[in-house]
């Protein structure tokens, strides 16, 4: 691949010019106006967004996005159903897809890849596909200019942290704490860790995300990261109903917040 | 041993691997090397060995069974892994595993249950060697298996019940490993099968091939060679496997039985889930389906990475019985032999009863892998 895609460039923008990063989740297929959510986070000051392709068995995931899943899949969400309703919809920042392996691997690597960079998608994050096992898809979606974005984890060893930034693309995406996604009530300290560690050996935007479910904790991790995801706090408000208009509300508390501090 | 190793990172030919999330890699690594030490470990040896001969009770017996052959026409010999502490094969792998941990300086030991027999037998080698012990099960399984939720209380260890998904084996795996994503330093995950990440599928085939080697001896006592044919169930597949490795180098034909409502290799197709990849049940999405079995052992839609293989290269082959059938099977041997076996090896003997024909005047060794006094409960209701 020639050059940094549409994730970095545009992430590197927002850090370069003292900004923070601010990239919220959406959860595909939840509800009718999904859509309208997607498009309300890009306006209120989203950097990317990532969209949430829904699996069966998301063991990287806490109870927030799993009911989000299975409310998604039980009315009939599908990886092409919601990549054909990204297709056209221009909002103006980078999308991201979010999901498991199994998905692209059922479709066959090539396709998928294929499929996202022919539905408008930049980037992809697999959780459950790290480093040893990305070989075949990083491949596929770098013929394509699909960016695959890496996790690196607190238990995470020294050593294989440049491994990672190294494969990675478009950012990396630091695992804020040992666990599942969902919201806590305080930021745990190893999510500065994880951002510090990634700031001392890469030059690509280091994202903090899992664990980082208000504006408060968004600010304080960011004082060692270039940004933040934002993912089951944001799903939350999609599960109770908000609407495009209630989460894009949320997306601005997280956006300005960060441009205050920052 | 006579299966042959995987490849790197843990493949067996296209199957296999490391799919989980980075917070879990160093901890696969981690064992992958502590596994790997302990196995040559004489210390290790003779702890396991003591144990699996002065607690879990080894060897188990080749029994001959002859009111049921003579009624199969056929000889059938039955390995009696039902006669093991605790009730099943399942006991050889907790203790090798549990041994592990302590080695590696865990206090808590982690595992998923189907039926319970995992989890009996992972809380009482907590209860052995001094560890806390967490087990998930399925809502449906909890109730379905309450004799085995109360007998892990009994044993010291917290049951969570798991409520999401199909709420059975698979949705159990699930949160367990959510469990291990946040409690990785100082839980040790206690995997029941020959499934989930490398090095799972090779160290509990490893504990597990006590079976074969074994029967393969007690063979060549009764029957002067080896039998005709080996047959086990298949949920995982780790009884199979177990039994499997002990005959992979003769001419015995190899059949796992699958449940038909949870035949993965039967009906399934290459898929990444728990950390491998392997013949999975799923949809034309990816989205893994649901299995539906009347034994909540074998309930689960994917299998052990090695039988994909092992089904992929033709050295073994899988069949699969109805419920009904299995049903049946378990009165059966019940009837002619005074054994109750378990519903997860009554699925081996539907097969044998069924094939009677095809398997003629052949002699047939199958991995009994538990009793059934576990289900008995069910089957009452059942059978009413």
């Amino acid at each position: 691949m020639s050059g940094p895609g549409a994730v970095e460039t545009t992430l590197r923008e927002r850090r370069d010019s003292g900004g923070r990063v601010l990239v919220p989740y959406v959860t595909g297929g939840l509800g009718g106006d999904w859509t309208a959510t997607v498009q309300a986070a890009a306006a209120a000051g989203a950097d990317a967004i990532e969209i949430g392709i829904p699996f069966s068995d998301p063991v990287m995931d806490g109870p927030t996005i799993q009911e989000a899943n299975d409310r998604a899949l039980s009315t009939g969400a599908t990886p092409s159903g919601i990549l054909d309703r990204l297709r056209g919809l221009d909002v103006g920042v980078p999308l991201v897809v979010m999901t498991y392996y199994n998905i692209a691997f059922r479709a066959g690597l090539k396709r998928f890849a294929a499929a996202l960079a022919g539905s408008g998608v930049s980037g992809c994050i697999l959780p459950d596909l790290p480093l040893e096992e990305v070989g075949p898809w990083a491949d596929a979606a770098d013929a394509t200019g699909v960016e695959t974005i890496l996790l690196a984890a607190p238990t995470t060893p020294d050593e294989r942290l440049p491994l990672i930034c190294e494969r990675s693309r478009g950012f990396v995406y630091g695992v804020g704490l040992l666990g599942v996604t969902g919201v806590r009530d305080e930021l745990a300290s190893s999510a500065c860790t994880i951002a510090d560690r990634l700031k001392a050996v890469t030059d690509r935007p280091v994202l903090v995300g899992v664990g980082v479910g208000t504006p408060e904790q968004a600010v304080e991790v960011s004082d060692h990261a270039d940004g933040v995801v934002v993912g089951s706090a944001i799903v939350q408000r999609m599960l109770d109903g908000a609407g495009p208009e209630g989460v894009g509300a949320l997306v601005s508390e997280f956006r300005e917040a960060l441009d205050y501090a920052f | 041993m006579t299966l042959a190793n995987p490849g790197p990172g843990g493949r067996f030919g296209e199957f296999g691997g490391r799919f989980v999330p980075e917070t879990l890699v160093p901890a696969c690594v981690e064992l992958e090397e502590a596994f790997t030490q302990a196995w040559v470990d004489p210390v290790f040896q003779t702890e396991l060995g003591t144990l699996l001969s002065e607690y879990a009770g080894r060897p188990s017996p080749v029994t001959e069974c002859p009111t049921l052959s003579e009624e199969l026409g056929l000889r059938l010999l039955l390995k009696r892994e039902d006669l093991n502490h605790t009730g099943s094969h399942k006991i050889n792998n907790v203790l090798g595993q549990g041994l592990l941990a302590r080695r590696m300086g865990r206090k808590r030991l982690l595992a998923e249950t189907g039926a319970g027999q995992h989890g009996v037998a992972t809380a009482t080698a907590a209860a052995l060697l001094g560890m806390d012990c967490c087990v998930y099960m399925g809502e449906v399984d909890v109730r379905r298996q309450e004799l085995n939720v109360f007998r892990m209380r009994l044993l010291g260890a917290e049951v969570r019940t798991a409520t999401s998904g199909s709420r059975t084996l698979k949705d159990a795996i699930n949160e367990a490993m959510r469990d291990w994503v946040a409690t990785v330093e100082s839980s040790y995950y206690c995997l029941g099968s020959v499934m989930g990440p490398h090095p799972y599928p090779l160290m509990v085939r490893t504990f597990q091939e006590v079976i074969g080697t074994e029967a393969r001896q007690q063979c060549q006592d009764l029957l002067g060679g080896v039998p005709d044919v080996v047959c086990a169930s298949v949920g995982g597949g780790s009884n199979a496997i177990g039994i499997f490795s002990g005959f992979a180098d003769s001419d015995s034909e190899l059949v796992g039985v699958e449940p038909a409502g949870g035949a993965a290799v039967g009906r399934g197709v290459p898929g990444v889930v728990h950390g491998s990849t392997s013949y999975l049940m799923q949809d034309e999405f990816g989205q893994v389906l649901e299995a539906e079995s009347i034994s909540a052992g074998l309930d689960y839609p994917g299998v052990g990475p090695e039988h994909s293989y092992l089904a992929a290269t033709g050295r073994a082959r899988y069949e699969s019985v109805t419920d009904t059938e299995v049903v049946e099977a378990f009165q059966l041997l019940s009837r002619t032999e005074g054994i109750i076996p378990a519903l997860e090896p009554a699925h081996a003997l539907a097969w044998v009863s069924r094939e009677r024909n095809a398997l003629s005047g052949r002699s047939v060794l199958l991995n009994l892998s538990g009793r059934g006094d576990k289900d008995v409960g069910q089957m009452m209701e059942i059978l009413a």
